[in-house]
């Protein structure tokens, strides 16, 4: 079986602390996967070592069935894989237009028609030109995040890596950059590698997730099964009754 | 009920280079001994509708309103002492993040003790003892054993429990909680939110729950606020909220991706000009 | 929302305020008006300012303000004038020039050594800097402890040092000026790249496939300029301090160059009973100092990375 991204045993460790241990996935072309877990079950960092962000101790990552070596990547994975981060805030150059920005990776890899692209992107992610030569403090948070789609789409790519993209915007927000990212999927038939705490999410935008606790993976399951309740593990039990929202009921029997 | 709280057309404005921002304009509301949620997304006001209840407004804003008097005392007419003997004493505030809102350099105990110390004249034996008792109360196994350790070295659920601890020691009639569990795990949260809960029934407390987060808001307090652009669009009982009749509340509860409910697009909101008026 | 401004001839002002640039240029402008608006309201900046912008005209325009030669005296008539003599409003030395004129070609030589060090030094700072801090393992080591070696010594010593070993002279003394001063901006262009290093959009350049020195150039240095021009800025009034040091000392520039330190030194013969000799040169090295910090400190506050708030 061909898959677009393949994992297997993977371990990165920072310092002394293990982040990710023995983590094996398989994303299909065109999948839309998801990773699930609380804060330092290792989830970002597994998509950070798909990028070559992060220090690979140990096993292997496979792109399109080619074998990464440690952190480095050439041009071709680069324009195979993109990136979209959690914070806007922190994710676009301060200092640097829109138009700059988007343009970066055109002239990176040599791209020609640097013009029509960076109009087409913007029009893509529903911004239109005006944006174009604002820098990011004039711009929203959604608006942020929708020029950061724009960046990681500019290069044509087939996989997206999306790292928790809408935990820092309004729920409204939340739900416009949702259906972008599902619309661009359709439109480019995109692989998804999307990592977020919020359940609700996950099941919204994926067909399979994983989850993750203290850099492993508990549970392999489809969004299908978690919705109806066929879950193995009981940590993936609790994160679904958390998901649920507050209950006194519950609490009265637990105090 | 008699009202605990009265705020009349509160506004909060801060001047900048090019020209006033009114964060808060034109809020009234009256809280008892019960449970308020002020809900909206960012920029509507909902927490500086808070920090100008607890005074804790920056400087150089401007806060006016036609009544902010809590339990009698005229808030805006106070003198700065007696609003500090107000502050911690009778209102507290738990923020969102207890990284930053705990003393990084005093141990968690003392931190307690002094907030004590500060508002009632007890021995310091003394308000060891109500302090561990506190730690006990916020569900902390070991309570000697926290008393000692520094905010850096418990976790962020810890961290909060540790701050609600120091914001209820000294036995307020009124918590402001400013998106309390927003910076927690999930699982944390409801642990969280659960001995929240308890104490302010046990202890009669007024409570303002500000949140961006309308279900949970919801499903924690017996009231709800909904703020746009500075204003209360709608108020409603929370269990009143699937009859929520403004559209941006029901925006709001209808944008949420939730499990097992197949919408593909999400419905939006469609922010209309006339709902800021 | 923009059909407002859309209808009426935009000023000059909304042109360049527009939250909604329509070229490059625009957006450029736009962004340095701000800049300008935040400086301008520090009055104190623009009199600093204003105090730089008199020496860069008294410099360019010296041969025709200076009421007589810098280097040609008279001897017989004009020896040791007290300020406010006819001809002569700021007196003059030992061997009849007059001082006004002097000062007012040293200015000159005041600009170009500030500017040469400035050039010199603040690059290989900010190269050295940024390098050390974007590569890290042993390149930072490398590079850091070189820069420790040249802090270890105290400036105006390892100066006159390199003077000595290259001859006196001002071009020497710009030379060896550059040279001790770069370390300071080779820290601060290091500190300002360790906390851009980590941060996502950096991350975000990485995973377009930008070579490292592309994102050194291109996406850190950026980030390391406003901090590192304050500092270039305040360390000017050092800089002058340190030429007329050398030019004391008889290491910097040599007679009969009116260089302001220079003077100061051939006047302390007679700083007893014709004090403005050395004090007029020296009130001149004041003000432009005090200009190069106020300036300085405008500029902090101009610059701030942190505007980017809400």
């Amino acid at each position: 079986m061909t898959s677009a991204v393949s994992v297997s045993n993977l371990s990165v460790t920072y310092d002394d602390f293990k982040a990710l241990n023995d983590v094996s996935v398989e994303i299909a072309p065109g999948e839309s996967f998801g990773l699930v877990g609380e804060s330092g079950s290792g989830k970002s960092t597994l998509l950070r070592a798909i990028a070559g962000l992060a220090p690979v101790t140990a096993g292997t990552i496979r792109v399109h069935d080619r074998a990464l070596q440690g952190a480095k990547r050439d041009k071709a994975f680069y324009r195979a894989v993109q990136m979209v981060f959690q914070d806007p805030y922190g994710s676009l150059h301060p200092r640097q237009t829109i138009d700059r920005q988007l343009l970066e990776p055109l002239a990176i890899h040599g791209v020609a028609d640097g013009e029509r692209r960076i109009l087409k992107a913007l029009d893509e992610v529903g911004l239109g030109s005006g944006f174009r030569f604002r820098y990011p403090h004039q711009l929203s948070g959604g608006q942020r995040q929708r020029v950061a789609i724009a960046r990681a789409l500019i290069l044509e790519p087939s996989i997206l890596l999306l790292d928790e993209p809408t935990s820092a915007l309004d729920a409204s927000v939340q739900a416009e950059v949702l259906n972008l990212l599902e619309q661009v999927r359709r439109n480019h038939k995109l692989t998804f590698i999307m990592v977020s705490h919020d359940l609700g999410v996950v099941t919204h935008m994926c067909d399979r997730l994983a989850v993750m606790q203290g850099g492993r993976v508990v549970e392999r399951l489809s969004s299908a099964d978690l919705v109806a309740g066929r879950i193995g593990e009981d940590y993936t039990r609790s994160l679904m009754v958390a998901s649920k929202g507050f209950q006194r009921k519950d609490v009265a029997a637990t105090a | 009920m008699s009202a605990l709280l009265t705020v009349e057309n509160l506004k909060v404005s801060f001047p900048t280079r090019t020209g006033l921002v009114e964060a808060v304009r034109g809020v009234s509301f009256t809280l008892g001994r019960e449970r308020l949620g002020i809900v909206g997304e960012s920029g509507s006001g909902k927490s500086q509708t808070g920090r100008a209840i607890m005074g804790l407004t920056p400087g150089h804003a401007q806060v006016t309103a036609k009544q902010l008097s809590f339990d009698g005392i005229d808030l805006l007419s106070a003198s700065p002492k007696v609003r500090r003997d107000l502050r911690g004493k009778r209102i507290a505030m738990i923020l969102q993040d207890p990284k930053y809102s705990l003393n990084p350099v005093m141990s968690i105990g003392r931190q307690i003790v002094e907030t004590l110390r500060q508002h009632e004249n007890v021995s310091r034996a003394e308000a060891r003892e109500r302090a561990l008792d506190m730690l006990a109360a916020v569900q902390i196994r070991d309570p000697k054993r926290v008393y000692d350790l520094y905010p850096h070295e418990v976790s962020g659920g810890m961290g909060q429990r540790a701050m609600i601890a120091m914001m209820l020691v000294a036995g307020p009639e009124l918590l402001i909680a400013d998106e309390p569990t927003s910076a927690l795990d999930v699982t944390v949260q409801l642990e969280v939110l659960g001995i929240l809960d308890k104490l302010v029934a046990e202890r009669g407390m007024g409570l303002i729950f500000v949140s961006h987060d309308l279900r949970l808001v919801s499903s924690f307090c017996d009231r709800v606020i909904v703020m746009y652009a500075g204003r209360i669009v709608e108020e409603l009982a929370a269990s009143e909220l699937a009859n929520a009749r403004h559209p941006y509340t029901q925006g709001l509860l209808n944008c949420m991706p939730a499990i097992g409910s197949d919408r593909h697009p999400l419905p939006v909101l469609d922010r209309k000009p006339e709902w800021a008026q | 929302m923009s059909t407002i401004t859309e209808t009426r001839p935009m000023t000059r002002r909304e042109w360049l305020l527009s939250d909604r640039p329509q070229s490059r240029t625009q957006a450029r402008l736009g962004r340095a008006y701000m800049t300008w608006q935040r400086f301008a309201a520090n009055r104190l900046a623009v009199l600093g300012l204003i105090i730089l912008l008199a020496l860069v005209f008294v410099a360019a325009f010296a041969d025709f303000l200076a009421p007589h030669s810098p280097y040609l005296g008279d001897l017989a008539n004009a020896r040791l004038l007290p300020p406010g003599s006819p001809g002569y409003l700021l007196g003059t030395d030992d061997l009849g020039r007059d001082i006004l004129s002097r000062l007012i070609h040293g200015s000159r030589l005041t600009l170009a050594v500030v500017l040469l060090v400035a050039i010199i030094a603040a690059p290989i700072g900010l190269i050295v800097g940024a390098v050390a801090g974007y590569a890290g393992g042993w390149v930072d080591a490398v590079l850091m402890r070189i820069t420790d070696i040249f802090l270890a010594f105290p400036k105006l010593v390892l100066a006159l040092a390199f003077v000595a070993a290259l001859g006196p002279g001002i071009e020497n003394a710009v030379i060896a000026i550059a040279i001790t001063s770069w370390p300071p901006y080779a820290r601060i262009a290091r500190a300002e790249t360790l906390t851009v290093r980590n941060s996502d959009y950096i991350a975000a350049v990485q995973l377009m496939g930008a070579s490292p020195i592309r994102i050194v150039f291109r996406h850190v240095m950026p980030m390391c300029m406003s901090s590192l021009i304050v500092r270039v800025t305040l360390d000017m009034a050092g800089i002058i301090l340190t030429a007329a040091g050398l030019g004391f000392l008889g290491l910097g520039a040599q007679p009969p160059l009116p260089e302001w330190g220079a003077m100061i030194a051939s006047g302390r013969r007679f700083i007893l009973d014709q004090w403005w000799v050395a004090t007029m040169p020296g009130i001149a090295i004041l003000i432009v100092s005090l200009g190069f910090n106020l300036l300085g400190d405008g500029l902090r506050d101009a610059l701030d990375p942190r505007e980017s708030g809400q």
